[in-house]
């Protein structure tokens, strides 16, 4: 076990109230392995990288409960909660690193792309500077950036948003992370540039043998990339499982909902059909009583899903899901 | 970079021109010097010949054409008064409000810089919002108040500082604070928001993400691009000060350079007013060049450097 999240709720106070953004989570990343957290805006699944990150914007954010356990290189565990600020700092950009969704704007406008890759070298490998220099020139190189040395003294306006997610991956893994969190990183990108984005994760996950905790809404490219998934609604997990079975038999409705809405290539006798989950998502501000997803969902009974929030329950094959009438809708979610 | 300069000294020249034109009409439009110049006694012959001795008897356009010419050899004509070279005359003040305003924008950076960094970094702390009371006191009481203030207690009350005169840096110190009052609630407050801003940016949280300590995350990622409009408003303020100390140098008597203006508009000493004109607007032109070029050097992204 690489890292183990356990009972996480993460709190927000707003002018409008408290919302629970993210409501006792638990989940746990293999060494080595791809998780996909699959959720819609605002379901709690960046909140949820943040917290890992020690980063939720405090105010009006705060961490409640739990504990994030993280195996360090030296073999040693640290509840990431708990540790120090001065053991996190050591932990964070050199152990796990983060992508975001934005690279434009996560970039410092005002330093060259080889100053802030060499930036995390310097500060956990102790380089020297025109040594971190050297290594950001040829970290960019290794990702497919042509003239790197030219680049390197670029700023951040002057390159493209493609590029600039490649500088972001290439940041991120200049300390060799053992585990890198992706937060959307395709998300802001052309159709084209995501692919490319993509297989660089990837590649970058073969090479150095890291584990991947991908962030996304997108179910396409949890197909491509994801060993596990898990979904996130109104800020708790709702399934969890090998994508494949995820995929194949979805036991959850809001992920039946999903995996129905994405697009598809038909063929020419069949209509294509595109359908939605009708509604909008619950405000975090107020969460519907029992189960989060019961106003959305076709499946929900008076009496019942309104009343009782659904625990999680094992489903034995690795997969887990959120939902009270799991055994009497089998395999006909969709 | 040569050619930015170049571009920017060709418009430094035309914006002086135009202010020195404008203000040739403007004097000559609202009083007649000799009126004021010349004893009660003095008949109209009399008269005559003064104003054929300043010049002031050609038409306008001719004494335009010989005041311009005047200014491109550095020569604004005699003052009326002293009957010495007008400019050396002012350039001599100069010295005195420069060493004002240094240390009053000196004072208010060196203060605000810290109080503003306090409070965005503690926003709404207990700290904070008295920061933000006294600033809205800092900013509404006027420049005389402080100043006769200050003098009542440093100098009436305890006697710790001159009340006037100038020469010594001990002089600077009540003007300094006087001037310096307002800025630095208006510099906290500036700082403040400004870091604020920078502290919600994205790649703050990257630097952060990075494992950099706090510190180096306000002050090598955040502080910088905040600067930006702090350099602006420090190059604007040096400016309205270098020719707005009239209040503070009459109040303590100093012999700066706006008190000599001041004196000279009341008498319609063209000459020393043009000079002073001419002295201002070059400060400012000068300031505003000054701030551009670190823009430059603060944002890559100004980037006239390339």
């Amino acid at each position: 076990m690489l890292l183990s999240i356990n009972d996480l709720s993460v709190r927000f106070a707003t002018a409008a109230g408290t919302a629970d953004a993210v409501a006792s989570l638990s989940f746990a990343i293999e060494e080595g392995e791809t998780l996909a957290i699959v959720g819609e805006s605002g379901s709690g699944k960046s909140v949820s990288a943040l917290a890992i990150m020690g980063l939720v914007p405090n105010p009006p954010g705060r961490v409640t409960s739990g504990q994030i356990v993280f195996r360090r290189r030296n073999g040693s565990t640290e509840d990431l909660l708990r540790a120090s600020s001065a053991r996190l700092r050591d932990i964070r950009g050199n152990e796990i690193a983060m992508v975001f969704q934005e690279p434009l704007a996560a970039l410092s406008p005002v330093f060259t792309i080889g100053e802030q890759i060499a930036e995390s070298l310097r500060l956990h490998q102790r380089k020297s500077h025109a040594d971190a220099m050297r290594m950001a020139v040829r970290m960019l190189g290794s990702l497919g950036i042509s003239e790197p040395e030219m680049r390197a003294r670029s700023y951040p306006h002057q390159i493209s948003g493609g590029m600039a997610q490649r500088v972001m991956i290439a940041m991120a893994m200049a300390c060799r992370p053992r585990l890198l969190i992706a937060d959307e990183p395709t998300t802001a990108l052309d159709v084209t540039i995501q692919a490319e984005i993509l297989s660089l994760i990837r590649q970058m996950k073969e090479e150095t043998g890291m584990a991947v905790l991908f962030i996304t809404h997108n179910l396409g490219v949890v197909a491509q990339i994801a060993d596990r998934v898990a979904v996130m609604y109104a800020g708790r997990l709702v399934e969890e499982g090998p994508t494949k079975q995820i995929f194949s038999s979805p036991r959850m409705p809001y992920t039946s909902g999903l995996l129905a809405s994405v697009p598809r290539l038909v063929t020419d006798d069949s209509p294509l059909v595109l359908s939605a989950i009708p509604g909008e998502p619950p405000s975090p501000l107020a969460h519907p009583r029992g189960c989060a997803f019961h106003p959305r969902c076709r499946y929900a009974v008076k009496g019942l899903c309104d009343t009782t929030p659904p625990p999680l329950r094992d489903l034995g094959n690795g997969q887990a899901a959120r939902c009270l009438r799991i055994d009497e809708i089998v395999g006909g979610a969709t | 970079m040569t050619g930015f300069l170049f571009a920017r000294l060709l418009r430094a020249i035309v914006t002086l021109w135009a202010v020195l034109t404008l203000v040739f009409v403007l004097i000559h439009a609202t009083g007649n010097p000799i009126a004021v110049l010349a004893p009660e006694q003095m008949d109209a012959a009399q008269r005559a010949a003064l104003a054929a001795a300043l010049g002031l008897n050609k038409p306008l356009l001719v004494q335009y054409g010989v005041f311009m010419g005047g200014v491109l050899h550095g020569n604004l004509g005699v003052s009326y008064y002293s009957n010495t070279p007008a400019m050396p005359l002012l350039l001599s003040r100069v010295p005195v409000t420069l060493e004002l305003v240094g240390l009053a924008i000196g004072t208010a950076v060196a203060i605000g810089m810290p109080f503003g960094v306090f409070a965005a970094l503690h926003p709404d702390s207990l700290a904070d919002r008295a920061l933000r009371g006294l600033s809205v006191l800092g900013a509404s009481v006027p420049t005389f108040f402080v100043g006769i203030v200050l003098i009542f207690v440093f100098s009436v009350l305890t006697n710790v500082l001159p009340a006037s005169g100038g020469g010594n840096i001990v002089h600077f110190i009540m003007p300094a604070i006087t001037l310096a009052f307002f800025r630095i609630a208006f510099f906290t407050r500036l700082v403040r928001s400004s870091l604020l801003d920078s502290l919600s940016q994205q790649y703050v949280r990257t630097a952060r993400a990075k494992g950099l300590s706090e510190a180096m995350v306000v002050l090598k990622h955040a502080l910088r691009p905040a600067a930006l409009p702090l350099v602006t408003v420090f190059g604007l303020q040096f400016g309205q000060l270098f020719a707005g100390t009239v209040i503070t140098e009459t109040i303590f008597a100093l012999p700066g350079m706006n008190r000599m203006a001041l004196e000279a508009l009341f008498r319609l000493d063209y000459p020393i007013i043009l000079s002073y004109v001419l002295v201002a607007a070059g400060m400012f032109v000068f300031i505003n060049l000054v701030t551009d070029v670190l823009y430059g050097v603060i944002d890559p992204r100004v980037g006239h450097a390339r």
